[in-house]
């Protein structure tokens, strides 16, 4: 086990160093044109164009452009050319909206799919079955950008509707005010537990009604054990392994920046958000940062996962 | 071809080509003991038979045709029924609604600003006239005084054009990487599974900003490809991109699985060569997967679409689609709602069509066949 | 003759299919008591693995219909609500299956599982329940039982693995065991040793066994009863000499003629029945069997009973062909030189 965990580690970081390339490849390689002149931003000058060409060493030759950009992000001396903040900085500012996004969502929406996906696969073919699979699947149809918009419209201070239950967005800090926190960030991780609830949900049923069919589950039935614990030591159980996993990859991608929609609906200051403005203004470093860490979270997460499933999978564990 | 049955366990029986003893296994009871009358109906017409009955899945194609259709004629709309070309700036415009004439935009209008319309602060776009206004601004007036419901087909046009056509880009090239990759094995086989592994390796929306906004600089200009930065091909690019990994990966595990079955073999002895094995034998196999991940990629796809054009990295203005109008709208939320909620309720329609028939799909082509009841 | 345990009156099975109403089982009688073995052979549809079940109440369904009495101890165990059920399987009736690889769970220990299935049924705490489970293990002819509790199925071999079903089965002391084709998926020299196993843990536990097959070939030794079905319904039945000296049905010569025999010169190719399974659902008239037997003539347009056409009593069968006809005629369709009759 643990020469599986070292072994896995090593090729962790080889697909890091993958990834860092494939950033620089995104970004300085397939646009074309002059990389210099891009990384400035809109509004650049002569001067700054001369100094990035110089500085991201455009000059010299391939591999020593990617490996000063890699040492670039990884020194956190990344900095972005159209407002002079450094974006390591600016990502370490983000990290609490995000987090804390990410977690509060993660827990909801992992309670509820489990929840949802199990009375809708023990009822099958009844009314409560039905109408939570006809909820999911609408759930799974709007557009995040939407509902934000239509949960703020109807629920929040903006409300033209004239309802005014919650706060309309914003974040505000843990330690500053724990129940503003909260009360501020119930919105956004409704909206964004929405999506995932639907689609776990609908996993989970199906998988739950597959595993039905197993035949260890009949042979649980045959012991004469009782429905409840036919259930869950070993329905659930099983079902529910695969769902382990597409967690951990969602949640690492939401801590990694990915909601980025809900956080700019929501003007949410997290990471995702950042990458938001940056679009905008064309300003690619900032872009190259939270692309990295979005994608250093997911690698990470992605051996944690394989070493969960190894624990809860005895056959992958022993072979 | 279909593929070779079980062995079985008394080697010595020799088929006559006529049914021999076949072996039972008790949990798939009831669905063998009706299935002799089924047999020598081919697997699709039997899909066919049972995607026929399903009402609620067949009416939500017909759903997702409509919404098609619809955006199809959107110059037809704009000559029959709004007589508001698509692009056409009123901000200034007055309009006649049940006999008076308002304003498009109220309270302030607009002013230039370097050659572009500004609404004035205040400034709020007229709402949804219905028939009043004689078929201007059925759903109402955006901020520069279009008309949504003109803007709502054209730009559904765009956003289903680029759901569509990533999706079967995606499709196709997933499929030949997969079946590539798990009929070569080997060395094929590790640089094509790393190459999956790298896209999964970013957050879907992440990866699709960062290629979006990068493309959108300055086009694509390499080699004979040469790709203008406004054009719709862009987001087609990154979104068909994006999702390899979502069919390739699933379809690759199908493959291996049946790479190693004895009509593979049987076909290698009789000289089929590498592209006739793979596009005769396994494709056939995993066709009806291909085919429900299809449906549900086109549905991601326009839902990544919408996110990526609300974010400025997917279609560039002026150019339409559902999410550059969701976004355009989310400043004028509470004054004129209408721009961001029709969009939204056009997307949530049409993904939610897809989803419930690519459901039905799924269904039909499952082969254990579901027991449903009947009376009796 | 020891206690009877269960009697069985007409047992019928039907289930809501979407092609149809298949016809499980039609008409299925028989009674069993302590101590012996009764084996149910027949090919895939026959309807022996749907009758094991519903003895077991697992075709429960909401496409599920059945008729007829199935009397365990006096109690009809098909009116019995599904929650008294569950004190029922396990503790009064065992079962086990073909395949004991997917058989039992993958991720918990076999110990685990098979004491599962004792503190489901009586009180004992974990460590009584842990110390009889590898008791149990001993029992069924598992080596080094102590340690071997903690494995995993996928540790263990097939043939192990269908005896640690076995224990698990047996582990409340249940009055019957349901064998259903446990020895199918079995290589050929496990499958005498969990023949012999069974045989041998019947009179250990002093309980009574079905044993269903489609082999007639397994049975031979254990079985002291036997019922051969088709389509859904009993077309013989008579005690183990019965069936294999005077075998009535044209169907029950085809299963001894198939299976593989030392003494017999080697025939060119072995004997199959021709033709396959009749639909449950829109099933042949008259006699189920007449589309593929070689014997069949005008009369057998009419279904015929079940009935004691020969000296022995207690010998059933349902074919309308004259007895001595069939005594001179059976060995050439037994040994595959017959010609099929037009």
């Amino acid at each position: 086990m643990v020469a599986y965990i070292i072994r896995r580690i090593f090729g962790m970081l080889l697909v890091l160093l993958a990834v860092s390339f494939i950033v620089y490849f995104i970004f300085i390689v397939i646009p074309g044109g002059d990389p210099a002149q891009r990384i400035a931003g809109k509004v650049a000058t002569q001067a700054n164009i001369l100094a990035i060409r110089q500085k991201l060493g455009l000059d010299r030759s391939f591999i020593v452009q990617w490996y000063d950009l890699v040492k670039a992000l990884f020194t956190a001396k990344l900095v972005s050319y159209s407002n002079q903040t450094n974006v390591v900085g600016q990502i370490k500012q983000g990290l609490p909206a995000t987090f804390s996004l990410a977690i509060g969502a993660g827990i909801i929406w992992f309670g509820f799919g489990v929840l949802v996906g199990t009375i809708s696969a023990v009822t099958a073919g009844r009314i409560s079955d039905r109408a939570i699979t006809a909820l999911a699947l609408i759930g799974i149809s709007m557009p995040v950008a939407w509902l934000g918009l239509i949960l703020r419209f109807f629920l929040a201070g903006d409300g033209g509707s004239g309802v005014s239950w919650f706060p309309d967005g914003s974040y505000v800090p843990l330690t500053s005010n724990p129940a503003q926190w909260f009360y501020h960030l119930i919105l956004p991780w409704f909206t964004l537990a929405v999506l995932f609830i639907g689609f776990y949900g609908r996993v989970l049923r199906s998988n739950i009604l597959d595993t039905i069919n197993e035949d260890f589950v009949r042979t649980a039935k045959a012991k004469g054990l009782s429905t409840h614990r036919i259930l869950v030591k070993h329905v659930l159980r099983a079902s529910l392994i695969p769902i382990v996993t597409l967690f951990g990859l969602d949640f690492a991608s939401v801590l990694g920046g990915g909601a980025i929609i809900t956080e700019t609906v929501y003007n949410l200051h997290g990471v995702g958000w950042y990458a938001a403005q940056s679009i905008q203004s064309e300003d690619l470093p900032p872009l190259m940062g939270v692309t990295l860490f979005g994608a250093m979270f997911i690698v990470v997460f992605s051996l944690l996962v394989d070493i969960a499933y190894a624990y809860l999978d005895p056959r992958i564990r022993l072979s | 071809m279909q593929a070779a049955p079980p062995p079985n366990v008394f080697e010595s029986v020799a088929t006559t080509g006529q049914e021999e003893f076949t072996l039972d296994t008790a949990a798939e009871l009831a669905a063998e003991e009706g299935a002799t009358q089924i047999q020598g109906k081919s697997p699709w017409v039997l899909a066919g038979r049972r995607l026929r009955r399903n009402y609620v899945a067949l009416a939500f194609l017909g759903v997702f045709l409509l919404v098609v259709v619809c955006c199809l004629l959107a110059p037809v709309y704009v000559s029959q029924v709004s007589h508001i070309p698509q692009n056409d700036v009123r901000t200034g415009a007055v309009v006649v609604v049940s006999g008076k004439k308002v304003n498009v935009i109220s309270q302030g209008g607009t002013k230039i600003v370097n050659g572009q319309p500004v609404i004035k602060f205040g400034g709020v776009p007229i709402g949804s006239q219905w028939g009043a206004a004689g078929g201007k601004y059925i759903l109402g007036a955006d901020e520069l005084g279009r008309d949504v419901a003109t803007r709502l087909l054209y730009g559904g046009r765009n956003s289903l054009f680029i759901g569509i056509t990533s999706a079967a880009i995606c499709t196709i090239l997933s499929v030949v990487l997969a079946l590539v990759s798990a009929y070569f094995g080997g060395i094929v086989d590790w640089i094509i599974s790393r190459f999956f592994d790298l896209i999964w390796a970013f957050p879907v929306v992440l990866l699709g900003i960062a290629l979006g906004t990068a493309l959108s600089v300055n086009g694509f200009h390499h080699g004979p490809i040469n790709i203008s930065s406004g054009s719709l091909w862009i987001p087609i690019g990154v979104i068909s991109f994006v999702f390899i990994p979502y069919i390739g990966r699933p379809l690759r595990g199908q493959v291996l699985a049946l790479r190693n079955r004895e009509f593979i073999e049987a076909a290698t002895a009789q000289g089929a060569g590498p592209v006739r094995i793979m596009f005769s034998e396994l494709l056939p196999n995993v066709a009806s997967s291909v085919l429900v991940l299809f449906t549900l990629i086109v549905a991601n796809s326009i839902l990544t679409e919408v996110g990526l054009s609300f974010l400025g990295a997917g279609v560039q203005l002026p150019n339409p689609s559902w999410g550059t109008m969701i976004q355009e709208g989310s400043r004028l939320l509470s004054t004129a709602p209408q721009i961001s909620l029709f969009p939204g309720i056009a997307i949530a329609l049409t993904v939610l069509s897809l989803n419930v028939f690519g459901d039905g799909l799924r269904d039909a082509l499952d082969p254990r066949a579901k027991i449903r009841i009947e009376h009796g | 003759m020891g206690e009877r345990l269960l009697e069985v009156k007409d047992l019928n099975v039907k289930f809501a299919t979407e092609d149809g109403i298949v016809q499980a089982v039609d008409g299925l009688s028989f009674e069993l008591e302590r101590g012996r073995v009764l084996g149910i052979v027949g090919e895939s549809g026959s309807g022996k693995s749907v009758t094991a079940m519903t003895l077991m109440g697992l075709t429960r369904g909401i496409n599920a219909r059945f008729g007829g009495e199935v009397l365990y101890k006096g109690t009809d165990l098909l009116e019995v609500s599904d929650r008294d059920m569950q004190n029922y399987r396990g503790n009064e009736l065992g079962m086990i299956f073909q395949d004991p690889m997917t058989s039992l769970n993958p991720v918990y220990r076999i110990g685990a599982q098979i004491a599962e299935a004792i503190q489901a049924h009586k009180k004992v705490d974990r460590r009584g329940a842990r110390a009889r489970t590898i008791e149990l293990l001993h029992q069924v002819g598992i080596p080094n039982p102590e340690s071997r509790v903690d494995d995993f199925p996928h540790q263990f071999s097939g043939g192990m693995r269908q005896r640690a079903m076995i224990a698990m089965a047996l582990s409340c002391n249940p009055s019957v065991l349901i064998a259903d084709e446990p020895t199918t998926a079995l290589d050929v020299t496990i499958q005498a040793q969990i023949v012999e196993l069974v045989s041998r843990l019947k009179d250990d536990f002093n309980s009574a066994v079905i044993f269903i097959t489609h082999d007639l070939g397994v049975i031979a030794d254990i079985a002291d009863e036997i019922i051969v079905m088709y389509a859904g319904r009993v077309v013989e039945r008579g005690s183990k000499r019965d069936i294999f000296y005077d075998p009535q049905m044209p169907y029950t010569w085809g299963l001894l003629g198939s299976i593989p025999r030392l003494d017999r010169p080697r025939p060119e190719r072995l004997h199959t029945i021709k033709g396959s399974p009749p639909s449950l659902i829109n099933a042949p008239e008259g006699c189920k069997f007449r589309p593929r037997c070689p014997h069949a003539f005008d009369k057998c347009m009419q279904e015929p009973g079940l009935e004691n056409r020969v000296e022995t009593p207690g010998h059933l069968d349902r074919c309308w062909l004259d007895v001595d006809y069939k005594r001179e005629h059976r060995d050439e369709t037994i040994s595959g030189d017959s010609v099929e009759a037009a």
